[in-house]
């Protein structure tokens, strides 16, 4: 076993010299992107959480695209790997979005052809099948470039398998695949995203320590309003797991993307619409939330349908 | 006249022998706790004491209720939910260890082990920028500006954090193993920080017996590291619920065992819409919590003025 210790600044050299864009995939969405630092980081997981219907699907068809756009236009000019556990990849909107967004590249010929050849759908159909994808990943990660892997989305896997009754046996898959997307991400230096769903806070969720007397008590108080509130699916040990948590929800007539977790950004929530050209923002100036709310996932008011 | 002939039980005659005892002259005129090697009294410890170094956290309530800031010799434990700050806190350490000892720091280095991914270079960038910027604001004051800004520089901070990346807990094991070595190889590292201690430990055991008893070892080692080469050893922690009096409530990871491993505790939590961080468990000070923010330049207090705003 070598053990490898670098100088943290060595660690920055790197960065800038070998990763495109310095590190970074940008979105496209300003706002988001400032917020990050220059957009979704290399070498990191980065998860995507929302009720269903609210935009998740959308936002990793316009990443896969960006990773296949030639670095001329801001892209990563490289094969992205979307793994579809819900069947929700769908080409005609994956090609709509592309001649929305980048209407100067897709008119030329065979552009949207080379495009859409370089993103590989996988659709495993159960959690070995999905094992056994990842690790044939890792093989061919060299040779075809790859530059993103997304997954759309983990929860479905996991909440699928039958034989996975026991919470116990799911946390310790689940660990397993935490441990692997990580060292996949920073080893061959892509970005990975990984979508969760949501489900609704159980009677077992805990949201404060034994010293914090009087927030039990309130607590108590309010746990008739606990069915509107909603948690991400995969649970505490994959919350803390993650390096980056974009969150999106839905209240006040209007859907926002929250910065919720991430090392270098502070809290800030975008409102956003999807539109023809994939997920746009109202404005690039986030609001900034205070407090635990940024860890909140709303859904309310809003009538979500599939597109 | 050799041990053998004077009338010491089984077990004290083989503790002799092998302290390298053999004959009654060679230990007649020695004091109790000189034969009990390693042993002080507790005035010995109390000086000691006195001059024991802390790691400010940059936050002054914080460091209030921590007697000065982080601890050296002294195994801190610092947990709470995901996104609260525990590896700004740790970040924040790891650049706070190297302001030079006329400003008030310990002028000394950092180890990162990073089990997570977490560490994100561009923020200790940040943290390091603010943190000179800071020193610089006070030094104004008097004249030595020109001799600071020689002195300290960003990319110094950062050549002085020494970053593992740890993939499994063998690794993770492997490292502390290979930490004495290290850090009698580079000298003056006064801070390890662990982010997490928990990550490995929380899937790969079926076996809770034996994680406990790898978990101990591992704070055993870290602990004996602290004493003898006079540093802090900061682990970050992450939380599980548990079950008490029929309502559930959040702990902090890696069991009953465990919690009993580390000096002191440190758990940071939301109290409305501020981070607080609670002192829960310390062998001298009392338990009590201190609000803090995390902002661009770092771990700052509440009262400064400097709020996180969106980076440009």
């Amino acid at each position: 076993m070598l053990l490898l210790s670098f100088q943290a600044l060595s660690l920055m050299e790197n960065h800038v010299k070998n990763d495109y864009l310095g590190g970074h995939l940008p979105t496209r969405l300003k706002g988001l992107d400032d917020a990050l630092c220059g957009g979704i980081p290399f070498g990191a997981l980065t998860e995507l959480v929302g009720p269903a219907g609210i935009g998740k699907t959308q936002f990793c068809l316009k990443l896969s695209l960006l990773a296949a756009l030639p670095t001329s236009y801001g892209g990563l000019d490289g094969c992205a790997i979307y793994i579809d556990t819900e069947s929700k990849f769908n080409s005609r909107r994956l090609i709509e979005i592309a001649e929305n967004s980048f209407p100067e590249i897709f008119h030329l010929k065979g552009m949207a052809q080379k495009l859409a050849g370089r993103i590989v759908v996988l659709r495993p159909t159960s959690l070995t099948e999905f094992t056994e994808s990842l690790q044939q990943i890792k093989l061919s990660l060299l040779q075809h470039r790859v530059k993103l892997l997304l997954i759309d989305s983990m929860a479905a896997l996991l909440s699928n398998e039958c034989e996975w009754d026991q919470k116990a046996s799911r946390q310790d898959s689940l660990g397993w695949h935490m441990s692997f997307l990580k060292s996949l991400s920073e080893f061959s230096r892509i970005p990975v995203v990984v979508t969760n769903q949501v489900r609704a806070q159980s009677s077992d969720y805990a949201s404060s320590y034994p010293f914090q007397v009087h927030v039990r008590d309130q607590s108590i108080r309010n746990s008739e309003r606990s069915e509107s509130h909603l948690v991400g699916a995969l649970g505490f040990n994959w919350a803390h797991a993650v390096n980056i948590r974009l969150i999106l929800e839905a209240h006040s007539g209007k859907r926002f993307i929250k910065v919720a977790k991430s090392p270098i950004s502070p809290p800030l929530a975008f409102p956003y619409f999807v539109s023809s050209s994939g997920i746009t923002l109202e404005t690039d100036n986030g609001i900034e939330v205070a407090g635990p709310d940024i860890n909140t996932i709303r859904c309310q008011g809003m009538v979500l349908r599939i597109p | 006249m050799e041990i053998w002939s004077l009338p010491f039980s089984p077990s004290q005659r083989a503790k002799l022998l092998s302290a390298g005892y053999t004959y009654l002259h060679s230990f007649s005129h020695l004091s109790p706790s000189a034969l009990a090697a390693g042993a002080q009294t507790a005035w010995d410890i109390l000086c000691e004491d006195r001059t024991m170094n802390h790691i400010t956290t940059s936050c002054e309530d914080l460091d209030g209720i921590l007697g000065g800031g982080i601890s050296c010799k002294e195994i801190t434990e610092v947990g709470g939910v995901p996104g609260i700050g525990k590896t700004q806190l740790g970040i924040q350490l790891a650049v706070n260890v190297q302001i030079p000892v006329e400003y008030g720091g310990l002028g000394g280095k950092a180890i990162y082990v990073d089990t997570e991914g977490s560490f994100m270079v561009e923020r200790a960038f940040q943290i390091a920028e603010s943190c000179i910027q800071d020193i610089m604001d006070k030094v104004l004051q008097t004249d030595d500006v020109g001799v600071c800004q020689e002195n300290l520089h960003v990319n110094a901070i950062l050549a002085n954090i020494f970053y593992f990346r740890i993939c499994s807990y063998t690794e993770q094991i492997a490292v502390v193993n290979y930490l004495e070595k290290f850090i009698s190889a580079q000298k003056d590292v006064k801070i390890i920080i662990i982010d997490s201690v928990t990550f490995h430990f929380r899937q790969d055991f079926d076996d809770l017996a034996l994680r406990t008893r790898v978990l101990s070892a591992l704070a055993q080692k870290m602990m004996k590291l602290a004493k003898k080469f006079n540093l802090a050893v900061v682990l970050l922690n992450q939380v599980t619920t548990k079950c008490t009096d029929g309502s559930f409530q959040l702990t902090l990871a890696l069991g009953e065992s465990w919690s009993h491993a580390c000096t002191n505790r440190i758990i940071l939590y939301w109290k409305g819409n501020e981070r607080c961080a609670y002192l829960d468990k310390s062998p001298s000070l009392p338990l009590s919590a201190a609000p803090f923010s995390v902002t661009t330049k770092g771990i700052r207090s509440v009262a400064s003025s400097c709020k996180r705003m969106r980076t440009t």
